[in-house]
């Protein structure tokens, strides 16, 4: 079973939902963007999502567009983001970390030989922006052999048609990009959220992270309650940012700030708990956990 | 007008993209989940209505009785006498309402938009020449407009800023990056992927995730088709070659493709080599890039080992773009284009050059394929024929070129 399984099999037996934070790798610097790194299981991240910086990143808004500047300025490349990860993974075996980035810089690294040194760097899994599942066969083979989980994107935009499509091959768990727009911008409601879950929940039993527009402790609440996860990205790098002095260096303050950015959301995400879950049969002598039902809140 | 018919022949070049967009193994669809669907609506849109004559006509009735069509096939022979050798032929699209070939697409995809029930356009620009276009086709269809345009284009092509704003287009500068087209184009998308429902994205070149590639050069290949009835009507027979400058390439496709099928015409795209092909300030995708994934196709890019995507360098903006439309990159690899490279200082040369012999001043971006018309005419007998995609006039680079000239404006 992958690093990801289990952690959202424990979180599910402790009835409460996940917080995964991102940073943007070697943002500003290669030590602070580590420190960080060390520093979000202690805070309370459940699972760690690392930006892989990019030039183009079309589907980021000005926030996360900056990050990665910032990042590759300070000489971020494929291979030392693995690095990060290997360096992490000295001190932790068990927060799953999953890499998000878009496809260029895969194809030029290779497809194979980028899953097999994610894998033995300590890469859980991989979300690519800009690989829909029509062009995926690229990278899922690959990541697959290697025990990587493939965690792939279901936008407002993908209708029930198409949600069976989208979630081939999926695993890890499935990341509902909560709004039509770009990281930061706005946010889902409650509402929308409680229409949009079901739909994914009715073809897969795989986990559902919510992202794109989770910014306050409140959000990344309402997020766990509708869905298993709650994904902040553009908020923390906020803070990062306005830490940073005027040539952009980091601060004395800045990884302390983000991580107790971090320890609020995740005060938040705790919570909320969730039903203690409750074995049922699919009626064809498989087992699963049904997560459906009234959540409450202590 | 356009549709003269060339039969479908068992092996021909004319027939890609296959049904996932690909020409050989460019191309494709590389886009976020939330625009999957909206490429999807926008390709089964475009295969209904390129089948409907209803489409066909009316946009014929605007091809030709607002942009202006046929456009004139123009045999240069000062410019012909001058350089010695090969016949040269200007097919003239600089004459188009708007004054380039991006309008033929322009007109195509606005229709389009209107029928799938669209009523906001965003574009990207680079020289502004396509943001001219779209701003004048939103204005004639009086739906509002977004132009996305590069913070250093905006200042390098002023007089095509003020155009789109005269006529209702909000033009937004884009300063990430290096400020010109492909962070336009980058911007253009994310403002899409945020307004989905009623927003059309109108894409200026052959580039872009499937249908874009082939949609844009089915409406630009009216330019090849006429051009290759006027050689006849005027020659008798085809060119020997035909020549196009490329940026993303929609006006040397629009030419190109309606001679894909004949051999025996030479097809070559004249890339921007800036500088100096190895001065790494160039916008030859295809001789200084390799294949790699950007704004929603596979295709060559200018990229640096780790795939970062490079910044392009040319004097002119159209032509100032890091990829290269899919089609180009197939037609590259299986030899059936040619692509060659022209500097700057060789483009600034020939856009005095055809000024002063034909009367017309060239955009900088054809002033690129006149340059190497320039070294190619000479090498050939007085009987051969290039035929030129002359395809924007160059008053919006008169400020551009006068600052090279040490002229003061």
């Amino acid at each position: 079973m992958s690093r990801i399984a289990q952690r959202f099999d424990r979180l599910r037996a402790e009835g409460r939902g996940a917080l995964i934070p991102f940073l943007e790798a070697y943002d500003p610097d290669p030590a602070t963007s580590m420190a960080i790194l060390h520093g979000m299981p202690g805070a309370g991240a459940d699972l760690i999502e690392i930006g892989m910086p990019f030039t183009d990143p079309m589907a980021d808004g000005p926030t996360i567009q900056a990050a990665g500047r910032r990042g590759l300025l300070a000489g971020a490349s494929l291979s030392r983001v693995l690095g990060m990860v290997q360096e992490f993974r000295a001190e932790d075996a068990e927060t799953p970390i999953v890499l998000m980035g878009y496809l260029n810089p895969i194809l030029a690294y290779d497809p194979a030989r980028f899953c097999l040194d994610a894998a033995s760097a300590g890469v859980d899994g991989l979300i690519v922006v800009d690989l829909p599942t029509e062009e995926a066969g690229l990278l899922s083979g690959h990541a697959a052999e290697h025990g990587i989980d493939f965690v792939r994107l279901v936008a407002p935009t993908t209708d029930d048609a198409r949600l069976p499509t989208v979630l081939r091959g999926c695993s890890g768990f499935v990341y509902y990009v909560s709004i039509t727009g770009v990281t930061g911008t706005r946010t889902a409601s409650v509402d929308e959220l409680a229409l949009a879950i079901p739909r994914i929940r009715a073809v897969t039993d795989l986990p559902v992270a919510i992202g794109f527009g989770v910014r306050s402790p409140a959000q990344a609440a309402a997020a766990v309650r509708a869905g298993d996860a709650a994904v902040v990205a553009s908020a923390l790098i906020d803070t990062l940012a306005a830490s940073l002095d005027a040539q952009g260096r980091a601060g004395p303050d800045t990884v302390r700030r983000v991580l107790d950015q971090v320890r609020g959301l995740a005060e938040a995400v705790r919570a909320v708990r969730r039903p203690a879950p409750t074995k049922v049969s699919d009626g064809i002598g498989d087992e699963r956990f049904c997560l459906d039902g009234p959540v409450l809140e202590s | 007008m356009n549709h003269i018919p060339t039969m479908p022949r068992p092996n021909s070049l004319r027939q890609g993209p296959d049904e996932r967009g690909r020409f050989g193994t460019y191309g494709g669809q590389f886009v976020a989940e939330t625009l999957m669907p909206l490429v999807q609506e926008l390709d089964a849109a475009y295969e209904a209505t390129k089948q409907d004559p209803s489409f066909q006509r009316e946009l014929d009735y605007y091809l030709k009785d607002y942009v202006g069509r046929p456009s004139p096939l123009w045999f240069a022979e000062r410019l012909t006498r001058a350089l010695g050798g090969a016949k040269i032929y200007f097919k003239r699209e600089e004459l188009n309402h708007t004054g380039a070939h991006k309008v033929n697409s322009c007109m195509g995809q606005i229709l389009l938009a209107r029928r799938m029930g669209k009523t906001r356009i965003v574009a990207e620009t680079g020289a502004g020449q396509h943001g001219v276009a779209t701003a004048t086709v939103c204005a004639l269809m009086g739906m509002p407009c977004v132009i996305y345009m590069g913070a250093v284009d905006v200042e390098r092509q002023r007089p095509n800023v003020f155009r789109m704003k005269l006529l209702g287009a909000e033009v937004v500068p884009v300063t990430t990056g290096a400020g010109t087209l492909k962070d336009a184009m980058n911007e253009a998308m994310r403002d899409w992927v945020a307004n989905v429902t009623d927003t059309y994205f109108l894409v200026g070149t052959v580039a872009g995730p499937h249908p874009y590639p082939a949609m844009v050069r089915d409406f630009q290949s009216v330019i090849g088709t006429e051009a290759r009835e006027q050689m006849l009507q005027a020659e008798g027979r085809l060119p020997d070659v035909v020549i196009a400058s490329v940026g993303g390439g929609s006006n040397a496709m629009g030419i190109f493709h309606p001679f894909l099928d004949e051999p025996e015409v030479r097809l070559i795209g004249v890339e921007a080599a800036g500088r100096g092909l190895d001065s790494g300030a160039q916008a030859a995708s295809i001789e200084r890039g390799r294949p790699g994934v950007l704004h929603g196709n596979r295709t060559y890019l200018l990229q640096d080992e780790d795939g970062q995507i490079t910044e392009a360098h040319s004097i002119s903006a159209g032509l100032d773009y890091p990829g290269i439309g899919p089609e180009h990159a197939w037609l590259h690899d299986i030899g059936r284009a040619e692509y060659v490279g022209i500097t700057d200082d060789e483009a600034l040369a020939a856009f005095q050059l055809c000024s002063r012999t034909e009367g017309i001043i060239p955009a900088l971006e054809c002033a690129h394929a006149l340059a190497h018309i320039e070294k190619l005419a000479p090498t050939l007998e007085a009987e051969r024929i290039i035929l030129m995609n002359l395809s924007g006039r160059g008053d919006k680079d008169i400020f551009t070129v006068a600052e090279h000239l040490g002229a003061k404006l």
